[in-house]
């Protein structure tokens, strides 16, 4: 057993001529959330494509659980109980939550004793359950996705992934779209799937909604990691800092002080 | 959300949803709204002319059930997001398939029946697949099929039989070769039921020819059909796992992908079941007329999408009803045979159908929006 659920060890990958990861190291510790942070263009997302098995690396290895995978599909890294949620959450507006809920993982019983149809009030009954014990409410199984508000499809995609079964939760920006009282609900989901021994990757370009739920910071700045943190390591402010690049981002404000409307 | 105490209580935000406005957003309620008023139009227009005696239904229920069983493939694919083009094609061509073999190749008619069933299904199989695998748009790769399969009716009949029609061979006649088959023969041709008819004749509630036996023959065997295949395709469409995965597909095909659904596998099986369905229809008409034409199901791929979309399929996928498709096609029956029973001009059945279709795409839009996702 390996103190690590996941590891990625000096990960490269290359598109073309472009270095999209240059020897990235990221360890992700067993029950904890561990913020990726990094500006826009840092190569976050071509990172999190990687874990979920859609990129394979050029360079570096990939352990799960202290062994070496290579994930083909991304099918293969959720059966390995890593699961993504990206920021297009995978929910179709025109479905009901319940149908929405098990996607892809219908629940069936037989009917006259043969014909396989979905067990709708098993999905229904289980959604709604789930859903309930994460806080979150909804009208009824039929309602319709669409209807719903972005941070309740967000939390919904989450629950979603935990009741499958994700021992590795990788969340794609999941506060970015939301507003301030949303955000909150979401961070509150992390929490609970952290006491719930879950372990998460959140990645966010805002320090704000990272620092108080994450137990470690990694930031990403052209493709290369600037290091791995603890809270107790470091300061907000700092973490701000290195993630807009510290002397260029100084410069670019003293460039605004003499902007006049 | 909210904290477990206040979890029982009903979200103030939330407004009771009305009995009315559910029963609204079901996609199928358009189409049954308007199979009611167009059988209240020509219940006042026809009511007493011969359009709702025995024969009479069975004239335009055949007219229906012959394009119903196209709207049940129809509906199911467009509801995965696709629409099949080369479907009036397909009918012209897979009648030659059939009929050429046993006329002129000497094959027993069920091995004719079977062959034009296979070549059907692939080619209805080559379809999807070049849709899943260029990502072109069905339109454009369906449209170059509708040319193909015509063209191929057509060369093809010329060149082997020297005729665009067929219906015999010498001594051997299409219609016989049919009706001797026992499987084939039972399975497609005439009717059921003849004996209730002839039953309710004598009875005097259904009209009699002057020997007694009724005028209305039976109910033909396509009507029997249909009635299967909407089952079959309502059942599975909101019932079985596949029937989540057709609409998780058409609702949004990345989505699907990204939870696991073979979004390829699903769109690929309906159009091979899109092919199997415009087979029956072309199996079904060559054991009726006897006769197998090149130039057969013209405008099907048509009539079968209007059907699907006075149904309540959205094009764009996602949202729809087999119940719906089978009243899209009812509503095609009795429009097409009803004004016959009128005293309407027959010219004026398109501009009907016309503007049926575009008060169906219009309310279907508005249901959406407004009763289903509440903007």
């Amino acid at each position: 057993m390996s103190e690590y659920i996941l590891q990625l060890d000096d990960i490269s990958k290359f598109f073309g001529s472009v270095i999209a990861l240059s020897g990235v190291t990221l360890n992700l510790k067993k029950g904890e959330v561990h913020c990726l942070l990094g500006d826009n263009g840092a190569g976050k997302s071509t990172l999190i494509k990687t874990l979920a098995g859609v990129h394979q690396p050029d360079k570096g290895r990939y352990l799960v659980d202290g062994k070496p995978v290579t994930f083909q599909s991304p099918r293969e890294a959720l059966d390995a109980g890593i699961a993504t949620v990206y920021q297009d959450l995978a929910l179709v507006p025109l479905m009901s939550v319940a149908r929405n809920f098990f996607m892809g993982r219908e629940p069936q019983k037989k009917w006259l004793g043969f014909i396989p149809v979905m067990d709708h009030d098993l999905a229904g009954r289980t959604a709604v359950e789930k859903l309930a014990e994460m806080g979150i409410k909804v009208r009824s199984q039929d309602q319709l996705i669409g209807t719903m508000s972005g941070g309740e499809k967000q939390c919904l995609a989450i629950a979603r992934a935990i009741h499958f079964g994700a021992k590795v939760l990788i969340l794609d920006e999941p506060t970015a779209a939301l507003g301030v009282k949303q955000s909150v609900n979401v961070l509150k989901l992390i929490h609970k799937a952290r006491a719930r021994g879950i372990s998460v990757i959140f990645i966010t370009h805002n320090v704000n909604h990272a620092y108080p739920v994450a137990n470690s910071f990694t930031l990403l700045n052209r493709g290369q990691s600037m290091g791995t943190f603890a809270k107790n390591e470091i300061c907000k402010e700092a973490v701000l800092d290195m993630m807009a690049g510290g002397a260029e981002m100084k410069s670019m404000m003293g460039d605004l002080e003499g902007v006049t409307i | 959300m909210t904290n477990p105490n206040t979890s029982r209580l009903p979200d103030e935000r939330v407004r009771r949803v009305g009995a009315v406005r559910s029963v609204l957003a079901r996609p199928e309620f358009g189409a049954l709204a308007g199979a009611v008023l167009v059988f209240c139009i020509f219940g006042v227009a026809a009511g007493n002319s011969g359009m709702f005696s025995m024969e009479g239904i069975v004239n335009w229920g055949t007219v229906a059930a012959y394009l119903g069983v196209l709207a049940v493939g129809a509906a199911l694919l467009m509801i995965a997001g696709e629409f099949d083009l080369s479907v009036g094609s397909m009918i012209g061509f897979s009648g030659m398939m059939m009929a050429i073999p046993c006329l002129y190749w000497g094959w027993p008619v069920w091995l004719s029946v079977l062959f034009a069933f296979s070549v059907a299904v692939c080619l209805g199989g080559l379809n999807g697949w070049l849709v899943v695998k260029t990502g072109l748009p069905s339109f454009i790769v369906t449209l170059a099929f509708f040319f193909i399969l015509r063209g191929l009716s057509l060369a093809l009949s010329v060149l082997l039989t020297g005729k665009t029609i067929v219906s015999s061979n010498d001594d051997l006649v299409l219609q016989e070769l049919i009706a001797n088959d026992p499987l084939i023969g039972s399975l497609f041709q005439g009717h059921v039921f003849k004996g209730l008819f002839n039953i309710l004749a004598q009875a005097g509630i259904i009209a009699a020819r002057d020997d007694g036996a009724a005028l209305a023959v039976g109910v033909p065997k396509v009507m029997g059909w249909w009635l299967v295949l909407t089952l079959a395709g309502a059942l599975a469409l909101a019932r079985t796992r596949f029937g989540n995965w057709i609409l998780a597909v058409g609702g949004d095909a990345n989505a699907a992908k990204n939870v696991g659904i073979p979004v390829g596998r699903v769109k690929i099986s309906l159009f091979v079941f899109m092919a199997f369905c415009a087979t029956l229809f072309a199996v079904l008409q060559v054991a009726d007329a006897g006769s197998a034409a090149a130039d057969r199901g013209l405008q099907k791929e048509f009539e079968a999408i209007i059907a699907a979309v006075i149904g309540g399929c959205l094009l764009t996928g996602g949202f729809g009803s087999v119940i719906g498709a089978a009243l899209g096609a009812l509503i095609f029956g009795v429009v097409q045979i009803g004004i016959g029973y009128t005293s309407i001009d027959n010219n004026w059945y398109r501009v009907f159908l016309g503007g049926m279709l575009l008060a169906a795409v219009l309310f279907n839009n508005y249901i959406r929006r407004r009763v289903a996702l509440g903007r």
